[in-house]
C-alpha cells in the first residue's frame, strides 16, 4: 500500500491505495464518486473518462498511484458553482444528447476537453474527437449537436430531429 | 490483476536501478500494459512508471532529424512535429482516440511492437534510430517479429530519432473496433531513395516492401507500382480480413500514400 494525495474537483484527498488500484476504483469505491462509469474496463468505451492535470484520460487505464500529486476532475465537478448545469450539460439536456445516460459522464468530460482545445469545432472535428466515446443509445447525432450548441454555434443545419 | 507496487522514479538512472529488481517492468502510458495486466497476461512485482522522468519527454530538432523522447505521448508528438514532420504528426494524431493519445507513448509503442501498431511503420520507413539507456539501435535491426524487439530485459527507450524525409505519408486502413491498423503503409522519400514500411499485415510484424521501394526510388508515382504485389503467403488471416485481402490492401494503400505524400 502507498499513500496518495491528490486534488479531486478542487478538494484535497489522501488515501492508502494498492499499487494495482485503478482511478475508476479509487473514485468510485474509495471516494464514492460514482459518476465516473465503467463500461468496458478494456480501454475502449470512454465512459470512465476523467481529467488528470487538465488532460482527458481513461480512468480505467491509469492507476491511482500514478495520480499522486495530480489535479483530477470528474463529472461531479462539472456543474456551475451554484449547482446548475454547465453549458455542456445543459446543451445535452436541451438537445436530447442522452438516452440511458450511461456514456454521458464520459461524453461531457471529453466534450469539455475538446472545447478547451478547440472552442469552435466543426462537426467532423467533434466526431473525430469522440472516437473513443461509445454510445449504445443515441446514434451520436444529438451528442454532436449538443456539443456544437455548447460551443455557441448554430445547429439548425445539422438538425434531423 | 495480480498485486504489484508502482514506483515513480524521476531520472533514467533511478528507473534503470528500479528495473533491476526481480520481475520489475516499465510502465509507459499503460495503454497496452494495463489492459494486459487486467487479463493477467503479465505478473510484475513492481511497475516502474516512466511518466515522471522529464529527461525522456519532448521533441528537439537535430540536423535533419526530429528526436522524440521515449516518454513523449502521441498527443504531444502530434502537436510538436506538426511543422517539422507533418506525416509523423498525422500518424500520431490518428492513433486510438484522444484519451489514448494523452497517455500512450512512443517508447511504449515501439517496445511493445504490436503487429498492427502505427509507430513501428513510421520508425522503419523513416530509418529511425532507437536510443536506449545503453545504446543506439537502427530501426532495421530493432524489429524482430511480432511483439519482439532488440531490447534487452530492463532496457529503456529514452528517445527515437526520426530523419525527416523530403516527402512522406502514412495511410491507415482502420480496424474500426480496435482503431489499430488493419493494414497501414508508411512511405518516406529521401534524397537517396524511398522506404516503404507495412504494418498490420505480416505474421512477422512490421516489414519493408523492398520491391515497391526500388520502383518508387526510380519514379516516385503511384503508377510506378502498377503490376507489383505482395504475396499473401505469411500475411495474417483473422476475422477482420484474410491474407489475400491484406495483400490487396498493401498495394492500394501504398499507392494512396505515394499520391498523398
Ligand atoms: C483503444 C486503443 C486504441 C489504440 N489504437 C492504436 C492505434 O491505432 N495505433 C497504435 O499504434 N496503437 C494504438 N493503441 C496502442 C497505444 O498506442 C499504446 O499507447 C502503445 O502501444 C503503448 O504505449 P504505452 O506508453 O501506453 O506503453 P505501456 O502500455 O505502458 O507499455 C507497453 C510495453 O512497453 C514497455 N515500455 C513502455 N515504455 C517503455 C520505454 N520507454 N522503454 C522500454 N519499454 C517500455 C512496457 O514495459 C510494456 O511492455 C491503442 C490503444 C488503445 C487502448
Ligand atoms: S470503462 Fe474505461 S474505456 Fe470503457
Ligand atoms: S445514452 Fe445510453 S449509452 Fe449513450
Amino acid at each position: 500500500m502507498t499513500k496518495v494525495t491528490m486534488t479531486v474537483n478542487g478538494k484535497s484527498v489522501s488515501k492508502e491505495v494498492r499499487g494495482n488500484m485503478l482511478m475508476t476504483e479509487f473514485l468510485r469505491d474509495e471516494l464514492h464518486l460514482t459518476g465516473t462509469h465503467v463500461g468496458c474496463d478494456t480501454s475502449q468505451c470512454g465512459a470512465c473518462n476523467i481529467h488528470v492535470n487538465g488532460e482527458n484520460v481513461k480512468g480505467c487505464t491509469i492507476f491511482a498511484a500514478e495520480c499522486d500529486g495530480a489535479e483530477v476532475g470528474t463529472i461531479e465537478g462539472q456543474a456551475n458553482a451554484d449547482g446548475s448545469l454547465n453549458a455542456i450539460q445543459q446543451a445535452f439536456q436541451d438537445h436530447h444528447g442522452l438516452q440511458c445516460g450511461f456514456c454521458t459522464p464520459g461524453m461531457v468530460m471529453s466534450a469539455a476537453s475538446l472545447l478547451k482545445e478547440n472552442p469552435k469545432p466543426t462537426e467532423a472535428e467533434i466526431r473525430h474527437y469522440l472516437e473513443g466515446n461509445i454510445c449504445r443509445c443515441t446514434g451520436y447525432h444529438n451528442i454532436v449537436k449538443a456539443i456544437m450548441a455548447a460551443s455557441g454555434q448554430d445547429v439548425s443545419s445539422i438538425a434531423a430531429e | 490483476m495480480y498485486s504489484f507496487d508502482v514506483v515513480r522514479p524521476k531520472s533514467v538512472a533511478d528507473a534503470v536501478a528500479a528495473l533491476g529488481e526481480e520481475e520489475a517492468q516499465a510502465l509507459g502510458g499503460g495503454q497496452t500494459l494495463i489492459p494486459s495486466l487486467k487479463q493477467r497476461l503479465a505478473m510484475p512485482s513492481v511497475l516502474v512508471s516512466l511518466a515522471s522522468i522529464d529527461e525522456i519527454k519532448g521533441v528537439s530538432s537535430e540536423g535533419g532529424a526530429v528526436k522524440i523522447g521515449g516518454g513523449t505521448t502521441h498527443g504531444a508528438v502530434a502537436r510538436e512535429v506538426a511543422s517539422s514532420y507533418p506525416a509523423l504528426a498525422a500518424m500520431a494524431s490518428n492513433i486510438g482516440d484522444p484519451a489514448v493519445r494523452n497517455r500512450g507513448t512512443v517508447g511504449g509503442s515501439l517496445a511493445n511492437n504490436d503487429p498492427a501498431a502505427c509507430y513501428p511503420a513510421a520508425a522503419l520507413a523513416s530509418g529511425a534510430t532507437i536510443v536506449t539507456n545503453t545504446r543506439e539501435i537502427a530501426a532495421d535491426d530493432y524489429f524482430q517479429g511480432m511483439f519482439t524487439t532488440a531490447l534487452e530485459e530492463g532496457e529503456i527507450i529514452t528517445a527515437v530519432s526520426f530523419p525527416i524525409p523530403e516527402k512522406a505519408a502514412y495511410i491507415k486502413f482502420e480496424q474500426p473496433a480496435s482503431r489499430f491498423a488493419l493494414v497501414g503503409v508508411f512511405v518516406a522519400k529521401f534524397g537517396d531513395g524511398v522506404r516503404v514500411a507495412v504494418t498490420g499485415a505480416s505474421e512477422e510484424g512490421v516489414f519493408r516492401w523492398t520491391e515497391a521501394e526500388a520502383a518508387l526510388s526510380g519514379d516516385f508515382s503511384a503508377a510506378a507500382l502498377d503490376g507489383l504485389s505482395v504475396p499473401a503467403d505469411g500475411l495474417m488471416t483473422d476475422l477482420h480480413g484474410s491474407a489475400a485481402y491484406r495483400a490487396h490492401l498493401i498495394g492500394v494503400l501504398t499507392k494512396r500514400a505515394v499520391a498523398q505524400a
